[in-house]
């Protein structure tokens, strides 16, 4: 059954390769492209309707509240859809990501307002801020597992936001702090659309590359730390850089999120840093469904507008908000999105 | 040149010595065997040379360089692949992404690379999933191919973890006691593929408290007990070696 062949690869380069021919039928199988692949997958059906829904979306708000709900949608999806990659995909919890969005936001907001920095810079720099922090706590914290990392996490995030309420002097303190208007090369960024079409696009291209991470060597990785850490080590994935290279991307991109959201809104308190806000990231998450895009950004919708929807219940708002987490999670534990697609998938062929 | 070489290696458990003062040498090619009773340290033996344990004193040297300052990562980039007596699959992908896990090292791993899906990247995942295809037709997964790993049975993901250890192209093999918990029809089946790959040369180096299972397949074959060497050589040597034959049906 075995041939030998002669291998070119440098790792093993002396080494016999064993090899059969699978059933026909196996790879025909293997290679074939299916319309529900096309239809049903992150990268093509689910990309095309986010590209539809950001494209269309226009045409049918009115006025700023719901302008405004769309914008807080997408920053809302866009640091989702990053945590994702660390919570649904590599499997490590943080409950103090919001932290990240706070830190980014100060540090974006204060340059910005207190130094007259450029937008973009002050941005860029809120970023690399809290890509800094990110990755000196990285591997002391995510050697961690389970419980141990969402206390862990969850005190990092206190801390920090500890800090804020109480750096008066430059944070505003439990106040918060008014932020400069977004100036850049000249142009004020003011209008709801411009904001509009800035978080959008910017959602469009994190989901677009959280897709491509996803769908590579990386991706699989990552997977394989969440499936079996002994066998990715095993196999020569360096765990603790892949480990840390997903918690500092995760916290960059909620930083720039935090950043986005203070100009937008002119101000920023605390509560952008503090734990409910955390929590409700990852609700997006687990609601939505773990280790699946299309549910981040179905969790982070659906987690926004349903306060919205529900306020005209007045007293009984949180109440039912609670309900309808808890009954999500007792009949479609593995989220919104992977639960409805396994429906579909066993009625097509 | 020797493919492993174990220095007077030692591993203290508390006051427990799993291993104690072992030394062997595995020569290319060929299936080699580690065999011993329940707790002789075959495992422990294993973890030591991956370096998932580091040895209380002694050393491991893959060909003929010392791999003690290694972690398990860097020991598997230099081609060495192992197996697990307790299965150790990623339920939460399919069979054939596990066993592409394999093929890691011989990827592009880097971040930048795969964020912006360069053709590179589209291009060796494509291959590594034809090999992978191959290698799982090769242990006899053939009609797993498309399936997820969750939904296998037990014997078939024994299987899938060779086809992913293979997947490395290794050149040393270690089978952690593949066939533990198998039926005899899927022991036999093992069998087979496991000699198959000896007859390829692949080194491979199979820890079984089986002694039937690897008279027949091993060319060399090193006995421990309570992790010391008992006893080293060919099948026919073992079997006539008194001291393993007190060891294993007690003393005559």
């Amino acid at each position: 059954m075995s041939d030998h062949k002669v291998d070119n690869n440098a790792l093993a380069a002396d080494n016999p390769t064993v090899s059969a021919r699978p059933p026909a039928e196996a790879l025909r199988e293997l290679r074939r492209w299916r319309w529900q692949d096309l239809v049903f997958s992150a990268r093509y059906g689910g990309f095309f309707v986010l590209l539809a829904a950001v494209l269309l979306a226009p045409l049918f708000l009115e006025g700023l509240y719901e302008f405004d709900l769309a914008i807080l949608v997408f920053i809302n999806a866009s640091v989702a859809i990053t945590l994702n990659l660390l919570v649904g995909y590599a499997g490590q919890i943080s409950l103090g990501h919001a932290a990240f969005f706070g830190l980014g936001g100060y540090g974006t907001a204060i340059l910005a307002t207190r130094h007259d920095w450029p937008a973009l810079a002050a941005l860029l720099a809120g970023v690399l801020l809290v890509a800094l922090v990110a990755f000196v706590i990285a591997r002391p914290i995510l050697r961690l597992k389970g419980h141990y990392l969402a206390m862990a996490t969850l005190g990092l995030g206190m801390i920090i936001y500890l800090i804020i309420t109480t750096e008066t002097g430059l944070t505003g303190g439990p106040d918060g702090m008014s932020v400069a208007p977004m100036e850049v090369f000249g142009y004020l960024v003011f209008d709801e659309l411009v904001w509009y079409w800035i978080t959008g696009i910017l959602l469009l291209l994190i989901y677009w590359l959280s897709v491509n991470v996803i769908e590579s060597p990386v991706g699989r990785a990552l997977r394989a730390v969440h499936g079996s850490e002994i066998a990715a080590i095993n196999s020569g994935v360096n765990v603790t850089h892949y480990k840390t290279l997903v918690f500092v991307v995760s916290a960059m991109v909620a930083a720039l999120m935090g950043g986005l959201f203070a100009f937008y809104s002119g101000f920023i308190t605390p509560t952008s840093s503090d734990f409910m806000h955390s929590i409700e990231f990852v609700v997006m998450v687990v609601l939505g469904g773990m280790a699946s895009v299309v549910g981040a950004v179905v969790g982070a919708l659906l987690l926004t507008l349903l306060p919205q929807f529900l306020a005209a219940m007045a007293d009984y708002k949180w109440l039912v908000y609670g309900l309808i987490l808890m009954l999500v999670m007792i009949f479609m534990p593995k989220g919104l999105v992977p639960t409805v697609h396994g429906w579909i998938r066993r009625w097509l062929p | 040149m020797s493919i492993l070489r174990v220095e007077s290696l030692t591993k203290v458990f508390g006051g427990l010595r799993a291993i104690d003062d072992l030394s062997f040498t595995i020569h290319p090619g060929a299936v080699h065997s580690v065999i011993g009773p329940n707790g002789a340290g075959k495992t422990t033996l294993f973890n030591l040379i991956t370096g998932v344990y580091k040895p209380t004193s002694g050393r491991v040297l893959i060909e003929d360089r010392d791999v003690s300052g290694l972690a398990t990562h860097q020991r598997a980039a230099l081609g060495m692949s192992r197996t697990f007596q307790n299965l150790q699959i990623c339920m939460n992908m399919t069979a054939i992404e596990n066993v592409m896990l394999g093929r890691h090292l011989h990827l592009d791993g880097r971040f930048l690379p795969s964020l912006f899906r360069l053709p590179r990247i589209v291009r060796g995942d494509a291959e590594a999933r034809e090999r992978c295809a191959e290698l799982m037709e090769y242990v006899g997964l053939g009609k797993y191919i498309n399936a997820e790993a969750s939904g296998m049975p037990y014997g078939a993901l024994k299987r899938l973890e060779i086809a992913r250890s293979l997947a490395a192209e290794p050149k040393l093999l270690l089978l952690d006691e593949p066939a533990a918990g198998l039926n005899t029809t899927e022991t036999a089946e093992l069998d087979g593929v496991i000699a198959r790959l000896g007859d390829a040369g692949v080194t491979v180096v199979l820890v079984e408290h089986d002694m039937k299972l690897v008279m027949n397949i091993s060319e060399h074959i090193v006995v421990l007990n309570y992790g010391k060497k008992l006893a080293e050589g060919t099948a026919d040597e073992i079997r006539r070696n008194p001291d393993v034959i007190a060891a294993y049906l007690g003393a005559a």
